[in-house]
């Protein structure tokens, strides 16, 4: 197990600078660096001299991917790109373009992230399995028909619906939970209440119909046949066998989104007015600032390759006939 | 178990079930019948004297006040930083006066040996400008850590390293706070840091053409600096602390603690209006020397994010893109709300604080608001105090969406909602780029005429009514000239209220726009009969080049102004890109007809006619001119170049009737209309006035945190009743899935009870 984690976390860091590499491009063919000075200076200050220090100032006078002009390995480390992701693999982000400290940033902000995200993904697997569960459990009833039609129902609405819809009827009409906004302390739930609720409605339709699915499989296998047949009720049948063996899907998909969790929702987030790290990332890409932009996405690529790595060994747990080498 | 028993338990279930959300709702209802539950801001907070305004987007970028000058940063820089000069709050026209001076100096004019001119000389023989400003005694700036001094005298925190800052993150969380007079040493020292190099001034390009040595002194200081961070490199964030107290140059200086001296090139009488704004702050040395610590820039602690100043406010909070907060200063001077203004504002109660000591509110609160609609909605349920403090768009907005629906106007009506209105000195044009062969200047005088004859029948044919009925719901004035009716040389019986080429009078003497088939017979006249190029026959087709990209907001408006050109027979085509390639284009001079817009920095009317000014043009300054048109005429050079040095006064409004007359015969710009503003406040909030040119506001507004909090519990009583019924709604829809589970459950052994029970 030992060698096959090395050997993950190897790639993993081929990956990153992959992802580093692949954003910086993506990024620049859209902007120059003029375009972002012209951008963070703003209005009436742009002269080309402003424009010129803005990019010496952070180091965007140079070359971005190759400098033709400096001897040897100074080819590939006196960029743009050299520079800005090296420091990256230490964590150290530095400085946005307009001038406020990332380190700090970050962790201000993801307290309200998890805040938000952890209670919504915790109630969300309980509410989730035990809908599919009970749609399982009364299969080829009314009552799975009505479960499935349901489902789909919410699968097909798009979550910005939920958002304005939920604000108009608990904020605006019943008056019942502030429009948006965000305190620490016991108001927290007050603030939290409306955006967990529609986190899980809104997924509540696609993960039903797939976990659904999931179990279903897991229903007409002959261990289940052998535990009805020995008197087991239905319900230790399916909370009991059938959930076991359906985890590990339902593995793949939890908790390789767990890391990810620090990163908030990005547009719950925008539109509740929480300060955690999702609306960071989106106001940074409005005001085109590369360096939060390339922070929020090795971040983002870090977490998400740590929680896949952590799938693989809760595989292990859950079933112990699998061997990771 | 039988069927009795069964239906027994059945309803023993339903009844809890529908008791227990019935409890949950009496027992949150009885609980207090004034408690609100939507409340964005900590509860009681409405009972105290605290403004709550929203801030949209994100943080102010700069509150450093050497290159602050954009509108959301003003709530900011003009509540803590004080100016030598302000405005009166409610006299109209505006009127100059002594904010932290005693009063508005009176200028004294040198020719080039020194010698006093009096002040009637022209204003071209006037080689030097001297401004002698007093500045009160015993102002005191506001308590702040960079003036914090121990027992024996010494400052506590000038001699910090690096590890002391580590766990400091914002300005309160240096314990130690002092203060100390003003004097005009720092009025002094601002003027100077104008020039420096490490941040770019709005301000500098223009005070290095008036302010006495300052060009050179900025040449200088950029050598200083230079020398000074030689060893350094050009990313590092600690830079030395430039002490602008060593480097004096000869346009700013103090005769004595309270008397500050300002030298200008020959005569400005604009000058005044630019000691009004926050590039003259007083910068005590202290807070430079401060904030120029190692680890105080990465930590976010500069002058840009935590200023020092005199105001009646100081910024106590700054979480980014969250939330700020100003806390009245305890060791403000003092002032009193005015006893007089203009005619009608003692009608609407403007007057009846007269004399109080202000500012009245004890703290402003600054909460981020990114959407428009929680900004409205959270302005309706009374949590804001009023939707933008320094912006006059959203009152207009409001007054628009009354007019359009009748319910909305009810409820602004109950509510209380004030919305007064003023004319800004604010406009929106269509402009002709003089660079351009077709509807520019022209290379020969019989082009030229032509080409006017053009622009003369696109100005008729162009209907600004109707846009301001459309587009402005008729909160708007179209205008006939360059300047708006709030400035001194606007007179509603001169050229500046009609403009003949466009306009006759009426039968009852007000402007009637000319017809239809004058603008084509201009037209033909220009060699486009019928919109056809009268040589070649091949249509006229014009650009329009929009200043942000094409969305469905704007599809109207664009499609309108295609339809104002079609009018006379010209096509119209729509060169729509986001605001940075407009901006390039315009910096290159390669747009042919453009939208344009103006706000008054200053209440003069050559804040306006300087945007026709020949050598202001854009294309020929780099992009930096305001003379957007590129507009080039030698006469209106000639009579501008007089009218600039003159005092408001019957010479002036003369030369400024003649220069009016110019653009209006050349059409160099369709005049476009002037917007209405409207500021909005909730009915608690008294003396507010709508005001563009005013930014220390905030300090006269008082607000009745008694009768706020009585509306807010009024406007926002919780609605419980659809929980319990949703929750019920669950429930019975789970109760036969409930029972037909119990029912199979129990089938196997009901079977086999009914074959055994029959057996035996």
């Amino acid at each position: 197990m030992i060698n096959y984690l090395i050997r993950r976390v190897g790639y993993g860091i081929l990956i990153l600078i992959g992802v580093n590499l692949f954003t910086f491009m993506l990024f620049f063919t859209v902007n120059t660096p003029d375009d972002m000075a012209r951008m963070n200076i703003g209005g009436k200050r742009v002269t080309q001299d402003a424009i010129e220090k803005w990019k010496v100032e952070r180091g965007y006078n140079k070359p971005l991917l190759w400098n033709a002009e400096k001897p040897g390995l100074q080819k590939l480390t006196d960029t743009i790109f050299y520079e800005r992701s090296v420091q990256l693999f230490a964590f150290r982000f530095g400085a946005s373009d307009s001038g406020r400290d990332i380190g700090y940033e970050l962790r201000q902000r993801v307290g309200p992230s998890i805040a938000l995200a952890i209670p919504t993904f915790l109630l969300g697997i309980f509410v989730v399995i035990v809908f599919s569960l009970l749609m399982v459990f009364f299969r080829n009833t009314y009552l799975e028909f009505w479960g499935v039609t349901l489902a789909v129902f919410l699968l097909s609405i798009s979550g910005l619906f939920y958002i304005i819809v939920g604000q108009f009827l608990f904020s605006k009409t019943l008056k019942l939970v502030p429009i948006s906004g965000f305190s620490g302390g016991w108001d927290l739930f007050v603030f939290l209440a409306l955006p967990i609720v529609i986190g899980i409605v809104s997924r509540l339709g696609g993960e039903a119909l797939f976990y659904r699915t999931m179990f279903l499989e897991e229903v007409g296998k002959d261990y289940v046949r052998t535990a009805r047949s020995k008197g087991l009720s239905e319900n230790v049948v399916l909370f009991r066998h059938v959930l076991r063996n359906a985890l590990l899907p339902i593995l793949t998909s939890t908790v390789a989104v767990l890391p990810l969790l620090f990163l908030g929702a990005l547009i719950m987030e925008s539109f509740f007015g929480i300060p955690g790290l999702g609306s960071y990332t989106i106001d940074a890409i409005n005001a085109q600032d590369f360096a939060v932009v390339r922070s929020m996405v090795f971040v983002g690529s870090a977490l998400y390759i740590v929680g896949l790595i952590l799938t693989d060994i809760s595989y292990t747990v859950a079933d112990p006939r699998i061997r990771l080498s | 178990m039988n069927h009795a028993g069964m239906a027994v338990r059945a309803c023993r279930a339903a009844l809890v079930a529908l008791c227990c959300p019935a409890a949950l709702t009496l027992s949150v209802a009885l609980s207090g019948c004034d408690r609100v539950e939507n409340n964005p801001h900590p509860s009681g907070s409405e009972k105290t004297n605290t403004m709550f305004v929203p801030f949209s987007q994100r943080s102010p970028k700069y509150l450093d006040p050497t290159s602050s000058y954009s509108n959301d940063e003003t709530p900011f820089t003009y509540q803590v930083y004080e100016p030598p000069y302000g405005y009166h709050y409610l006299k109209r026209p505006y009127e100059l006066i002594g904010r932290t001076a005693e009063a508005i100096a009176r200028p004294r004019y040198l020719d080039k040996d020194g010698k006093d001119l009096p002040d009637d000389t022209p204003g071209d023989q006037i080689a030097e400008t001297v401004f002698d400003i007093r500045i009160k005694p015993g102002i005191m700036f506001a308590p702040h850590p960079a003036l914090a001094k121990n027992a024996q005298g010494e400052y506590v925190y000038h001699a910090m390293k690096r590890e002391d800052v580590a766990d400091k993150h914002k300005i309160t969380d240096f314990p130690a706070t002092g203060t100390r007079e003003l004097t005009a040493d720092d009025y002094v020292y601002a003027i100077r840091r104008l020039a420096t190099p490490r941040i770019k001034s709005p301000s500098f390009s223009t005070m290095a053409e008036y302010i006495v040595g300052l060009k050179e002194y900025g040449e200088a200081i950029v050598e200083t600096d230079k020398a000074m961070r030689r060893d350094m490199a050009p990313t590092d964030r600690d830079l030395p602390f430039l002490d602008f107290r060593k480097y004096p140059f000869a346009g700013a200086e103090a005769l004595d603690k309270h008397t500050l001296r300002v030298r200008v090139k020959g005569k400005y009488p604009q000058f005044k209006y630019w000691l009004a704004m926050t590039f003259f702050s007083p910068i005590p040395w202290e807070a430079e020397k401060f904030y120029a610590q190692p680890g105080m820039a990465e930590k976010n602690l500069t002058l840009n994010y935590w200023p020092v100043g005199t105001g009646p406010y100081m910024l106590t909070e700054y979480v980014e893109n969250r939330r700020h907060v100003l806390e009245r200063n305890p060791n403000f001077h003092g002032e009193t709300y005015p006893c007089e203004g203009e005619p009608g504002d003692k009608e609407k109660g403007y007057l009846a604080d007269c004399g109080k000591p202000i500012p009245f509110a004890d703290k402003v609160v600054f909460d981020i608001e990114k959407e428009g609609v929680p900004l409205q909605a959270k302005f309706l349920q009374g949590y804001y105090d009023s939707p933008a403090i320094e912006r006059l768009d959203y009152g207009t907005s409001y007054i628009v969406a009354m007019g359009d629906d009748a319910k909305k106007d009810k409820e602004f009506k109950e509510k209380g909602i004030r919305l007064p209105t003023t004319i800004e000195a604010n406009n929106w044009y269509l402009g002709f780029n003089w660079l351009d062969p077709v509807v520019g200047k022209g290379n020969t005088p019989e082009q030229a005429e032509r080409n006017r004859k053009l622009r003369q029948a696109l100005s008729i044919a162009i209907d600004w009514e109707e846009h301001i009925a459309i587009f402005e719901r008729g909160q708007g004035v179209a205008a006939q000239g360059p300047l708006p009716p709030s400035l001194f040389g606007y007179r509603s019986d001169g050229p500046s209220a009609f403009n003949p080429v466009v306009y006759r009078k009426g039968p009852d003497g007000k402007p009637v726009r000319r017809s239809l088939d004058e603008a084509k017979k201009l037209l033909a006249e220009a060699g486009f009969p019928d919109g056809r190029d009268a040589v070649t026959g091949k249509p006229l087709v014009l650009n329009f080049d929009y200043l942000s990209a094409a969305s469905p907001g704007t599809k109207a408006v664009l499609d309108w102004y295609t339809k104002q050109f079609a009018k006379i027979g010209v096509q119209l085509e729509v060169r729509a890109t986001d605001y940075n390639r407009f901006q390039d284009k315009m910096a290159k001079g390669s747009v042919q007809i453009f939208f344009g817009g103006w706000l008054a920095d200053y209440p003069d009317a050559e804040n306006f006619l300087f945007m026709l000014y020949g050598p202001n043009a854009k294309a020929l300054t780099g992009g930096n001119g305001e003379n957007s048109a590129n507009y080039q005429n030698p006469e209106f050079d000639r009579l501008y170049g007089q009218m600039k040095f003159l005092e408001d006064g019957p010479e002036k409004q003369k030369l400024v009737d003649q220069l009016i007359e110019i653009v209006q015969n050349d059409a160099v710009w369709s005049f476009g209309y002037f917007p209405t503003s409207a500021a909005a406040y909730q009915q608690w909030i008294s003396n507010g006035k709508p005001t563009q040119i005013v930014r220390n506001h905030i300090s006269y507004l008082r607000l009745d945190p008694e009768l706020r909090a009585r509306k807010l519990a009024e406007w926002n009583q919780p609605i419980w009743w659809p929980i319990p019924l949703i929750l019920l709604a669950l429930v019975g829809a789970i109760l036969p899935a409930w029972f037909a589970w119990r029912r199979r459950e129990r089938e196997t052994a009901a079977r086999t009870l009914a074959t055994t029970g029959a057996a035996t």
